[in-house]
């Protein structure tokens, strides 16, 4: 009986995946404010603003470089995807059934659900650091890409059932959670580093400078890490979260908001999430580097309980477990718009299952700020290809929507634009050198002109319903 | 009730947050610290719950 209760709520989660969110269901301010302070609040950032620390940023390229890049961020959310979000309101994988065609719709999915889960993964394992404390874990380093310990797994699939159950039950429950838990993780993220603060040579607020330049963020990174400047903090910032703004894969977020200015919401996770809680918990890692003589020790959790005793063990689950949650969700959504026939809960459960075993590599920890910025790279052309259909392809009095205009199941133009754009960033890679936190600027830019080229030289012999 | 529990829920939030301040003036130590903060986060979650999300 109660079975069959549950089971009956879990399939009436209603997401509107594919039609137009209605009026009735759009949610106000607060609810993206919650979301975004939450979403961005995470477990995650434990780990961020420690590797910054180690890859040898200072604190001029910290202060500096994470307010244009998150400023970036904002203004990506607000004035991209926001207005795109609420004149379509579908989600990011209905819409581009719409313009790129079932087949390449699928591919794209298949590789963003991936990519979700793995994102969704490094933030459980972040929270099974703090699940281990009590039991002795013996914690990754920053040298380890496999798990060290059945203790390890065990501790990760814990925190992965319990993640993967909540998500299972929709948007709305999601976003219930973040909004409660939110204020109190940030409070948590500020405390635990202003508590701190003294140990680490600050009595004062004058002597905060000096501390921060020659005990916090020093410039010099731990050995075999590469080093950090002004613009690898940038555009990390700014790109952190390409997937979501640039890549639009917050149009199946921004879609239930009342006005496009919601995007600005993303602030509050930005300059919150991705500039506070950076900034505290690299003092955090500053000082167990300062009282481990730099041990290779990376283990948020006891990072966390070592400043802020159990409140602090408790953010790092709780900050990881609001992250997952609408992770995981996004990556259902992007596998139910291949089968929208399945269930929602039944994909999430999938989802999290996929999640949980990958979160058992800590090299998915480890390589955190690598992981991030491929994933935005891999998923940001796409972003582009919506941004000229809805833009540019009408004023070349082209037709938007091609797969739906001219019922066809695979459009070669976004598949060329999403392909080559991604064979170029590995040349850039590959020949010039040129780092993957950079790769992201000159990316967009090639898979718009390739998307709009393509589609003029393949649209040019058309006429709607698909014929020659 | 309502009222009551808004209220409660902001000591929570005080007492999560003030104490590291404290702590930075070296008025409190850290263990003590560590203590109002669980007292904080316990006294958040017991009453938060109850208000935020619901509609009036």
């Amino acid at each position: 009986m109660a079975q069959s209760a549950i089971t009956k709520q879990l399939d009436s989660v209603e997401e509107f995946e594919r039609q137009p969110v209605p009026v009735g269901k759009l949610k106000s301010w607060k609810s993206f404010l919650g979301m975004y302070a939450g979403e961005h609040t995470a477990g995650t950032e434990f780990v961020i603003g420690p590797l910054f620390v180690a890859h040898g940023a200072s604190a001029n390229d910290i202060v500096w470089g994470l307010l244009l890049g998150n400023l970036l961020a904002v203004l990506s959310w607000a004035f991209l995807t926001g207005p795109i979000a609420v004149k379509e309101r579908v989600t990011l994988y209905y819409l581009l059934e719409k313009i790129s065609g079932k087949k390449l719709t699928t591919v794209y999915n298949l590789v963003n659900a991936l990519m979700f889960c793995f994102l969704a993964g490094s933030m459980i394992a972040v929270s099974a650091t703090a699940v281990g404390i009590p039991f002795g874990l013996t914690m990754p380093t920053l040298n380890d890409w496999l798990p060290n310990s059945v203790g390890w797994i065990v501790a990760v699939v814990a925190v992965g059932a319990v993640t993967t159950v909540v998500a299972m039950f929709g948007y709305n429950l999601v976003s219930k959670f973040a909004n409660v838990a939110s204020p109190w993780m940030i409070l948590v993220f500020l405390a635990s580093a202003v508590a701190v603060l003294p140990e680490l040579g600050v009595h004062s607020l004058s002597e905060f400078w000096a501390r921060a330049n020659d005990t916090i963020w020093t410039g010099t990174p731990l050995e075999g890490q590469s080093q950090f400047t002004f613009w690898h903090i940038m555009f990390f910032a700014w790109f952190a979260n390409m997937a979501m703004h640039i890549g639009m894969a917050d149009l199946s977020i921004l879609r239930y908001a009342k006005k496009w200015y919601y995007g600005f919401n993303s602030g509050a996770g930005m300059f919150v999430g991705h500039y506070m809680a950076w900034m505290a918990s690299g003092i955090l890692y500053a000082l167990f580097l300062k009282e481990t003589s730099f041990s290779t020790e990376f283990a948020p959790g006891p990072v966390a309980y070592r400043a802020a005793g159990i409140a602090g063990a408790l953010t790092v689950i709780i900050a990881g477990w609001t992250t997952a949650n609408p992770t995981i969700y996004r990556a259902g959504l992007a596998l139910q718009a291949i089968r929208p026939k399945w269930k929602t809960w039944k994909v999430t459960l999938v989802v999290g299952l996929i999640t949980t075993l990958a979160s058992v590599f800590p090299a998915l920890v480890m390589k955190l700020l690598d992981f991030v910025a491929l994933y935005g790279l891999i998923l940001m052309p796409m972003g582009a290809v919506i941004m000229m259909d809805e833009y540019i392809i009408p004023r070349l009095k082209l037709s938007q929507k091609y797969a739906e205009t001219f019922n066809k199941s695979f459009n070669l133009a976004a598949a060329v634009a999403w392909g080559v754009t991604l064979l170029f960033s590995i040349w850039l890679n590959i020949v010039f050198g040129v780092e993957v936190f950079f790769l992201g600027l000159p990316g967009w830019f090639v898979a718009a002109a390739l998307y709009v080229v393509t589609s003029y030289f393949i649209q040019k012999n058309k006429t709607k319903g698909g014929t020659e | 009730m309502r009222s009551l529990l808004k209220i409660l829920s902001l000591i929570g939030l005080l007492a999560t947050i003030i104490p590291s301040f404290l702590v930075f003036a070296g008025v409190i130590t850290l263990d003590n610290n560590k203590l109002i903060m669980i007292f904080g986060t316990i006294l958040w979650f017991a009453t938060a719950p109850f208000w935020m999300n619901k509609k009036v």
